[in-house]
């Protein structure tokens, strides 16, 4: 059943929400990308819990008009009503009053809320319309989506994605240099203000799917995630959106195999496995590949620093020192050095003298600015720039070679 | 030009005089900025002449940096009327550089050097152009004037701080303006950077361009710029720097705040 799911071949209408959610995904985790390279990742959290009144409001208005209130195209009209009104409360907060983002972020997301929450309780109890079901945009559910709102998330959810990549250019960089932005010109509130506009339309495409209370989530993680994979930021947008892709992907078709699965939180748990899998793993800046070059570069200077006190005939004081050069069979157990490690402590000695030549010589600043004191110095310089260094080092006097 | 309404709208009072200013690089008139209840620049004139190099000088808080912004139109002006070269700021933007102050963004942000420096192409690109090797080589002959092409791949936290400022200094030169605003420039850099940056923007204005630095060290000044602006909240004094940096306008804009010695050193005109 799972294994059909994520191939595809659980019916059309499954299929169709399955491909929605992922254009879904892709879109929140670049949408998302921006949020948080910008640092306001939680004004999201404001703007979704902001939706669940306009639920509430559009559900009444279509019952009194006498329509099922369920309608997914009028419900997602009053959600992006509520998002947009709590956006600009938002912003009129921070922009006229002396409240930091956070407590207007706090203030916005609680009241809209907890409005949402009593129009849901008064819809329950007052029985217009049929609300059976109004509750899944709380989590999002996916089971029994009709097929026209499928379509719906999944053009909507493509329209998101090329409106980001449109638009990525002025929000990298009003994200990284909002001074520089402005000075040349960019309207940096227009970019915010499309940038939050981006996040809200997202919001509410995924209302349905994911639910209002998590939606958060899928723009957030995925971001988090792709940083530890890169360090440029073209490639952190286009492995976030892989990643919240995957996760609405994988999310809707698991919570196919059985109805009573929320999609929602199957999709925030599948990006959460992704970080996890980002943060332990990822080469760069990932947690192991860091605490390996840690233990490696540890070795390699304890190495470097205990041949430099044989070539300077210092004792050597730490024992995870010696016991480095033991094993290398550089020295004695007793400190003694043996042949080899005389030899190395002679060359190791001539590489520092060197360096400090290439460090005054301003045309090697890149490279020694990558000097970490255990490159072997033929690895970056040539064999011509080395002659040089020696030459002003026999010329200063100075060095052990 | 003697009356005017610190708080009035400047189109109005300045809508005379704008003309005759009309080929200078930068003209500022009754530039008042605040945040808050107390203005950070109150009412104040600024006219750049065209080919200096200009040192915007004053103690901490005198309203340096503000100006700059407020020039730039990156914080909102209370009052005042800016032209560069005779039109409004809106129709130059691509005429002007700037170089904010190197603390004012995260380090950390996933970008390369070479990114930074297209950056400067932001006006050009647009939205959809793509970048192409023309662009890339004009970012890398910038890099390459302020020594920094070797580190082009770089993600930018890696880099000194003298480097990050040189940096910042390419991406500027990339906008390929008249008009050069530098925040602070030499702050907190090494003196290989210093060297670089000063070089560099003497070169500039070896080409006959504009250039406008706010400025800390007193002991520089003579050497750097032939320009001085010097400012505490008001103006107080500008023009050649053989006229305006003197020990008089000094302890006017610095108050007592500069030891008696500092004063000879700086080997002072005028007085």
């Amino acid at each position: 059943m799972l294994l059909e799911a994520l191939t595809l071949q659980l019916g059309y209408n499954a299929t169709l929400v399955a491909i929605g959610a992922a254009l879904l995904g892709i879109a929140a985790g670049a949408a998302g990308t921006f949020l948080f390279l910008r640092k306001r990742a939680l004004v999201s959290d404001a703007i979704s819990h902001s939706t669940l009144p306009g639920v509430g409001l559009a559900f009444l208005v279509m019952a009194a008009l006498g329509g099922d209130g369920r309608h997914l195209a009028g419900l997602m009209l009053g959600a992006a009503l509520t998002a947009g009104a709590g956006l600009l409360a938002m912003h009129w907060l921070t922009r006229h009053t002396r409240l930091a983002e956070d407590a207007a972020i706090g203030a916005v997301l609680s009241v809209f809320f907890g409005f949402g929450v009593v129009l849901l309780t008064v819809i329950q109890t007052v029985s217009i319309g049929r609300p059976a079901g109004l509750a899944d945009f709380l989590l999002g559910a996916t089971a029994g989506m009709l097929f026209g709102d499928a379509v719906l998330i999944a053009v909507a959810g493509a329209l998101a994605v090329l409106a980001v990549w449109t638009l990525r250019r002025p929000m990298t960089l009003v994200a990284f240099d909002a001074g520089f932005a402005a000075a040349s010109g960019i309207d940096v509130r227009r970019v915010d203000l499309a940038m939050m506009g981006l996040v809200m339309a997202v919001t509410i495409i995924g209302l349905k799917v994911v639910g209002l209370v998590l939606i958060v989530a899928l723009l957030i993680i995925p971001p988090v995630a792709a940083r530890f994979w890169s360090d440029r930021s073209d490639r952190v947008l286009g492995i976030a959106g892989v990643f919240g892709g995957l996760s609405g992907f994988i999310g809707a078709a698991v919570s196919a195999t059985a109805p009573a699965l929320p999609t929602g939180p199957i999709i925030v748990l599948t990006a959460f496995a992704l970080f996890t899998l980002s943060m332990l793993f990822a080469p760069g800046r990932g947690l192991l590949v860091g605490w390996l070059r840690h233990h490696r570069q540890q070795r390699r200077i304890h190495l470097r620093q205990g041949l430099l006190a044989i070539a300077q005939d210092l004792p050597i004081y730490e024992r995870y020192t010696l016991n480095l050069l033991v094993r290398a069979g550089l020295a004695r157990p007793d400190g003694v050095p043996t042949e080899l490690g005389r030899l190395r402590a002679a060359k190791a000695c001539r590489d520092e003298s060197r360096w400090a030549i290439a460090r005054r010589m301003h045309s090697h600043e890149a490279t020694v600015s990558r000097y970490d004191g255990l490159r072997p110095i033929e690895m970056v310089l040539t064999e011509d720039e080395i002659r040089e260094i020696d030459r002003q080092l026999a010329e200063a006097g100075e060095g052990c070679a | 030009m003697s009356l005017r309404m610190p708080f009035g709208r400047g189109e109005e009072v300045a809508a005379a005089p704008l003309a005759e200013l009309s080929d200078k690089p930068l003209a500022v008139r009754g530039l008042t900025v605040s945040y808050g209840q107390k203005p950070a620049v109150f009412s104040l004139d600024m006219t750049i002449e065209d080919g200096s190099m200009t040192a915007i000088i004053g103690p901490n808080g005198a309203g340096k940096s503000t100006t700059l912004k407020a020039v730039l139109g990156i914080v909102p002006r209370l009052s005042g009327v800016v032209t560069v070269y005779g039109r409004p700021l809106a129709k130059s933007r691509r005429r002007i550089a700037y170089v904010p102050q190197r603390a004012s963004v995260d380090w950390d942000f996933p970008t390369r050097v070479i990114d930074v420096v297209l950056m400067g192409l932001a006006r050009e690109l647009g939205l959809l152009r793509r970048v192409n090797a023309g662009h890339r080589q004009r970012a890398f002959d910038c890099l390459d004037r302020v020594g920094m092409r070797d580190f082009a791949d770089r993600q930018i936290g890696q880099l000194s701080g003298g480097q990050q400022q040189r940096v910042f200094l390419a991406r500027a030169l990339a906008q390929g303006a008249d008009l050069y605003l530098l925040d602070e420039p030499f702050a907190g850099v090494d003196a290989a950077t210093e060297r670089a940056i000063i070089d560099v923007l003497k070169t500039l204005k070896a080409e006959g361009r504009t250039v406008v630095a706010v400025h800390h060290d007193l002991s520089t000044v003579r050497d750097y710029f032939d320009h001085v602006m010097m400012i505490n909240v008001h103006k107080v004094a500008e023009g050649p720097v053989a006229e305006a940096f003197t020990e008089e306008h000094l302890q006017s804009a610095y108050g007592g705040r500069l030891a008696a010695n500092l004063m000879d050193q700086l080997q002072l005109g005028g007085h």
